[in-house]
């Protein structure tokens, strides 16, 4: 043999230098080298395909700089119990309202247990500022801003927030009590920075 | 494909003989749309409307590739660019309020297209794939109709892209990430303009694509007819050319006066003025709504109003896509063998029914949500169902249908008060 491979191979040889002489018979493999060829081919490639489909995919996620949008910074000190302000948050609308005293008494005399989403109003704001409540101004529903943020507007039956598009409408808490909307106006992250700065997100 | 009497296609001309024999582009058409295609003699103008359709996609690619040469998807300028089409751009007005006012012919053309199938049974075997494919297109029209109603970048765009994205924020669990992700980011904005415009300009080619399949399943059966008696042999049938070409260009013709007459006396008849407002992510319009064709399925949106088991508005968004998704099971829910109305005494009573009981939820729809407007839609919305879950299945099994004719020839000539082979023709 090693003499063999010390030649170049010629048309003159049955069998090519280096190769086993005895034949190979596909039919009694099983799988057979075709079919492992065949399998590990198109899984290669499948493999490759999904790899590719992940960044077509994730490109349709917020891009860098909507996320960079993510926090805002807000100065709560002209705000008058009873009034509200709409502020923008992530390009959504903000709602910051400073209850009045019977707002608040109206949001506790609520039966928790009788809410669609049942939340109390120190749940939803922090500990020692009740009368700020800060929520999206999107309606949980389908994404309209509700009315009662703005003066003279509509605050509805409940004398929250009323959305206009399909009828819900939320208490002095942004609790859901009436209408399609599933759950309470969302309340983001936010922290005090001060008595009059808030962080939110 | 097609009867055995179908004329064949010889062209003479050494040119197009030589273009046979190369890409016989010319043959598939006149096997198509020309005489090679039989078509049963006796069709009405309601078989006019699927050419209209095709047409009025025609009119939609033209206005819009021309349009999108002005238009800029950016959510800073995409408002500004659609009045300086109307102000600035040479017959810009008339490009822009042909592709709008195109948009409602498209859909108000494929409605009495949809309604003379269900007239005529044309969704019936052997035509169960031709009625499938119609749905899917009809699905395609409706995802391009919105994201094309997004692109002025007005409050009703914005605020119609917030609502109908916010359907998928019902999806339990990944229901926000999902809204999130077909956004580009938490609320309406520059990504989700771009892609919609990206989007808009390439279904109406999956749309042209799906037609292609549309006709193909259709001409393998061939078409449905009034009668909806099979064609039996060659005396039933007309070559497509010149007779439907000439009985269709009457309905092209009937299509433009029509067509004309709201570009040029009324362009914003089926439009909001508030849609001449610039976008504004913190105010929404008082009175929401979107398009007309949308209405019906916007009022099965709004009928839910408490939980059941899921939330409201998950059912909302169930029912209102359930209620095109029925569609593609309709084939197997009418279980009568006779196709058209005009035999089914009983089946022809409901449909009337249900075509106003979808103009009560058009006009829902649209009205604001009072105490007697919610429950005036969920009452149409329950019958809507009804109609194809319960009453077609009941109806279609127990109702006794009319004599059908022999054959198309014979209903045609007692018609036309000639000698009639058979009296059942007449009976009824």
């Amino acid at each position: 043999m090693l003499e063999g491979l010390t030649r170049m191979a010629t048309m003159d040889d049955n069998i090519p230098l280096g190769e086993n002489p005895a034949p190979y018979h596909e039919e009694a493999h099983d799988p057979r080298r075709r079919d492992f060829i065949n399998i590990a081919a198109v899984s290669f490639a499948g493999v490759g395909a999904l790899a590719i489909v992940l960044p077509l995919v994730n490109q349709m996620n917020p891009s860098a700089d909507v996320l960079a949008l993510s926090t805002t910074e807000l100065d709560i000190s002209k705000i008058e119990p009873g009034q509200a302000v709409k502020a923008s948050f992530r390009k959504q609308p903000l709602f910051v309202r400073n209850l009045t005293p019977a707002e608040i008494a109206a949001a506790d005399a609520v039966d928790v247990g009788s809410l669609r989403d049942p939340q109390t109003l120190e749940e939803r704001t922090k500990a020692g500022k009740k009368n700020w409540l800060i929520t999206l101004g999107v309606c949980t529903h389908l994404g309209c801003v509700p009315l009662g943020a703005g003066e003279g507007e509509n605050k509805g039956p409940f004398g929250g927030y009323f959305c206009p598009c399909h009828g819900s409408a939320y208490d002095t808490a942004g609790r859901i009590r009436q209408g399609p909307a599933p759950t309470n106006l969302h309340v983001p992250d936010y922290t005090f920075n001060s008595d009059t700065v808030v962080t939110v997100g | 494909m097609s009867f055995p009497w179908a004329k064949h296609y010889e062209p003479k001309q050494p040119l197009m003989r030589w273009m046979d024999e190369k890409l016989p582009l010319p043959r598939l058409v006149y096997n198509a749309i020309g005489a090679g295609y039989p078509v049963p003699r006796n069709l009405n103008y309601f078989w006019n409307f699927g050419v209209l359709a095709g047409l009025a996609l025609v009119v939609q690619i033209v206005t819009g590739i021309v349009l999108a040469m002005h238009y800029a998807a950016n959510a800073g300028v995409a408002f500004g660019s659609v009045e300086s089409i109307m102000r600035d751009v040479n017959a810009g007005w008339f490009l822009r309020y042909a592709h709008a006012n195109g948009a409602s012919m498209f859909l108000a053309v494929v409605y009495i297209h949809i309604g003379r199938g269900l007239y005529y049974g044309s969704y019936k075997a052997p035509r169960e794939m031709v009625w499938l494919l119609g749905v899917v297109i009809f699905l395609l029209m409706m995802a391009t109709a919105f994201m094309g109603y997004v692109l002025p970048w007005g409050q009703m765009s914005f605020w119609g892209a917030q609502v109908i994205t916010g359907f998928f924020s019902a999806i339990p669990l990944v229901g926000e990430t999902v809204r999130v992700w077909l956004l580009g980011g938490f609320a309406p904005d520059n990504a989700a303009l771009n892609r919609f415009f990206s989007l808009h300009y390439l279904l109406p080619f999956v749309i042209a694509g799906v037609i292609i399949l549309h006709i193909w399943a259709l001409h393998i059966p061939g078409s449905n007819n009034p009668t909806g008696v099979d064609v039996k042999g060659e005396q039933d049938t007309v070559p497509f050319h010149p007779y439907y070409t000439a009985k269709d260009g009457v309905g092209v013709a009937a299509f433009f006066l029509i067509f004309a007459a709201l570009i040029f006396f009324s362009p914003n008849l089926l439009g909001h003025p508030d849609n001449y407002i610039e976008a504004n992510p913190l105010s929404t319009p008082a009175h929401i709504v979107p398009e007309w064709y949308f209405l019906p399925f916007y009022a099965i949106l709004k009928s839910f109003t408490a939980d059941f088991l899921l939330p409201a508005k998950l059912w909302g968004v169930l029912a209102m896509f359930g209620s095109i998704l029925l569609l593609f099971f309709l084939p197997w829910l009418d279980s009568s063998p006779v196709r058209s109305a005009n035999y089914r005494p009983t089946y022809r009573w409901f449909l009337l029914v249900l075509l106003l009981d979808v103009i009560v939820l058009g006009y829902v729809g649209g009205a604001e949500a009072t105490a007697r407007n919610v429950m005036l839609g969920q009452i149409a919305s329950a019958y809507y169902f009804a109609h194809f879950l319960i009453i077609l299945p009941i109806v279609s099994a127990s109702e006794r249908p009319r004599p059908l004719p022999n054959s198309i020839t014979e209903a045609v000539l007692a018609k036309h008060g000639g000698t009639s082979p058979a009296k059942t023709a007449m009976a009824g």
